[in-house]
């Protein structure tokens, strides 16, 4: 694994398809389900042809029925088998909340262990061209309020690669969060099978002078937002949590300790949600830490790219917040910054 | 095949879930039982029946009104009580309650405690044994007013879209608390749109524990010569409250119901068929095995403040 040339240069989409790939070939418990699983685009690509190497039963369409389908995939686990349900927008698991919560987060709980609901529930989060209000939504707190829930959101190739490999093997319900805009993302990825550990981070850029944590999509406006703040002279250290549920505190409190400054930027609404859950750990744990945080504007996301861009925090707005926390000229201005990944964007989906 | 309906093992298990709750009621007031309970009393007929056409391999999903089909399967007494006193040998280390009730050496699954929460689960189950090619059948036990909810009919879609091996046993006593079915969906739809669903579904309304084994036994054959789902509705009535022990505040047409229902009792039907000696025998059997189960709960502990912690994750 650690050998660079066993490693390929793969994108996101397909590391995660290769993990499935491979999981399914590695248990044969494991299968794939969800709207269009086994349709001509496969699900971005992630789960594209896996029925005709592995057959119906393992890889198949699905009735909507959300609410249904998703304690079907948490029965057939307490039988046994490893399911993968696979979401086409995180908005759609509203409508399986009672199943997740009240069957999957509590059958080990409530059986002392006797069974237990190796699911996986892999959910794309939307954004940009017109996604709107119900199409874009990152609801990972929801989840991480919930014991008896891990929840996962990687941002690299080879963390969706290994997180997701992770998840499958887990015992444990797992919400796997993939945006939508990191898909098309291309690193590093060992060939063969491996796993992340739950509950681990990574610092992506050491930095002194202030700590960034960012999440999921946002990790990557974060090490945007550090190439800006160099021009004002500030090092900017960015930590990747990867995992949200449970979080690696100790790399973000290490990592403070020495900055003495901490800005989250959240994929997602700031009240209640992942921000607020790393400042109250800091907050308690650590002495004088100037925090401050970014996340979706308060309302619901707006459907028209004249509004969008101000809904989401971005490159700039991230490096400006950043730089006065440090203390920097408050009238700064970093140029603009490209995202690739949102321009290129094209729909209808 | 159909193996002969044996009367003394019927009355056996009806009179052990019958006094089982009467104990129930008996103790509840010394707030022992630290758990809501939601009494069977009245219903137990469906469960006796449809146990005794079941095989081992077969699996149980059930819900929170869940003690008949427990006690039905012949699960572990003991760890019921214990369970039901929130006691550390109880069902779930005291964890889980009369709602939550499982024993895995019976395939009794986890309870849930919300209406219809479980079938889908059942459903996926029943997906598994397909998936696994393994024996056995899925039981899934509901009420009427799981067929109110919307992840009911997902499930039966789902269950008749696979061909799976599922059973669904809906036992009606028209109540869901106090809103009578008439208040929640035109006349009983219930075969009508099960069969609509693609799950071939009966009404039995015999009130007799033998229906319902007969209704339950050509089910089985039938899946074991070519898997499908069914549905059988069980017509029944609920002698006490939703929840707890009390009677229920009656309307004339509870009254009437109840009435109708309590001289009807199978339990009194089946004893009519059985010996003076075999009654007696029985009978001092069921009061051994009640008392040394609440005794067993009454002589457990209470689980340890680290078990709080334990099996959130796994």
């Amino acid at each position: 694994m650690d050998n660079i040339l066993d490693n390929k240069i793969i994108n996101y989409g397909e590391a995660i398809h290769e993990a499935t790939f491979q999981e399914m070939a590695n248990d044969d418990n494991v299968f794939v389900f969800g709207l269009g699983v086994d349709d001509p685009k496969g699900h971005y690509g992630t789960t594209k042809d896996l029925h005709k190497v592995y057959g119906k039963m393992r890889s198949f369409d699905t009735p909507l029925s959300e609410d249904g389908m998703t304690g079907i995939g948490i029965g057939a686990a307490l039988a046994g088998l490893r399911p993968i349900y696979v979401h086409q927008r995180m908005d759609f698991l509203l409508l399986c909340m009672n199943q997740l919560v009240n069957m999957a987060a509590k059958i080990r709980y409530i059986s002392s262990g006797e069974h237990s609901v190796p699911i996986v529930i892999r959910v794309a989060v939307g954004r940009s061209w017109g996604q709107g209000a119900q199409h874009s939504q990152a609801l990972q707190s929801y989840f991480m309020h919930i014991p008896g829930i891990k929840v996962i959101a990687p941002t690299t190739p080879h963390d969706a690669k290994g997180g997701l490999i992770a998840s499958i093997r887990d015992n444990n319900p797992v919400i796997f969060i993939e945006h939508r805009m990191l898909h098309k993302n291309a690193g590093y990825v060992p060939s063969e099978a491996y796993e992340i550990e739950f509950g681990k981070g990574r610092v992506l850029k050491e930095g002194n002078d202030i700590t960034i944590v960012g999440v999921s999509h946002t990790v990557e406006d974060s090490l945007r937002a550090a190439d800006l703040l160099k021009d004002v002279g500030v090092n900017a250290e960015v930590i990747d949590p990867i995992s949200l549920s449970p979080i690696d505190y100790e790399i973000i409190r290490k990592s403070v300790m020495k900055t003495n400054k901490l800005l989250v930027v959240d994929n997602g609404w700031t009240t209640c949600g992942f921000s607020s859950e790393v400042i109250a750990d800091i907050a308690i744990k650590c002495e004088n830490i100037k925090c401050e945080r970014l996340g979706f504007s308060d309302t619901p996301c707006p459907t028209t790219p004249g509004l969008e861009k101000y809904f989401y925090p971005n490159p700039s707005s991230i490096a400006i917040t950043a730089n006065k926390m440090c203390g920097g000229n408050i009238e700064w201005s970093p140029p603009e910054v490209t995202q690739h990944e949102i321009i290129s964007f094209k729909g209808p989906f | 095949m159909k193996k002969k309906f044996d009367i003394e093992k019927a009355y056996y298990l009806f009179l052990l879930i019958r006094r089982s709750e009467e104990k129930i009621i008996d103790l509840y007031n010394t707030d022992k039982i630290k758990s809501p309970v939601h009494l069977s009393i009245g219903q137990e007929a469906i469960a006796v029946g449809v146990s005794m056409a079941l095989s081992a391999d077969d699996v149980i999903f059930s819900n929170y009104r869940g003690h008949a089909h427990y006690i039905a399967r012949e699960s572990n007494l003991d760890k019921m009580w214990a369970e039901l006193y929130g006691k550390s040998r109880g069902s779930s280390r005291g964890k889980g309650g009369s709602m939550h009730l499982n024993d895995w050496n019976k395939k009794f699954m986890p309870t849930s405690a919300i209406v219809s929460t479980a079938v889908p689960e059942a459903v996926g189950y029943a997906y598994a044994l397909k998936y696994k090619n393994k024996n056995g059948i899925v039981l899934c036990y509901h009420g009427d007013g799981a067929t109110d909810e919307g992840v009911f009919w997902e499930s039966l879609n789902f269950a008749s879209l696979h061909s799976l091996p599922i059973i669904f046993v809906c036992e009606n006593n028209q109540y869901a608390i106090y809103s009578h079915q008439n208040t929640r969906a035109l006349d009983d739809p219930i075969v009508d749109r099960a069969n609509a669903f693609g799950v071939k579904a009966k009404k039995i309304d015999g009130l007799t524990t033998e229906d319902f084994y007969n209704a339950t036994s050509e089910c089985v054959n039938k899946i074991n010569e070519n898997p499908n789902p069914y549905l059988i509705e069980c017509m029944t009535t609920r002698w006490r409250d939703h929840v707890g022990v009390t009677d229920p505040e009656l309307s004339e047409q509870q009254k009437d119901s109840i009435r109708i229902a309590i001289d009807n009792d199978d339990l009194k039907n089946l004893e009519k068929k059985l010996t003076k000696d075999t009654i007696i025998k029985i009978k001092k059997r069921v009061e051994f095995e009640i008392e040394k189960a609440v005794n067993f709960a009454e002589t457990s502990e209470f689980p340890d403040k680290p078990e709080l912690y334990d099996n959130v994750y796994g």
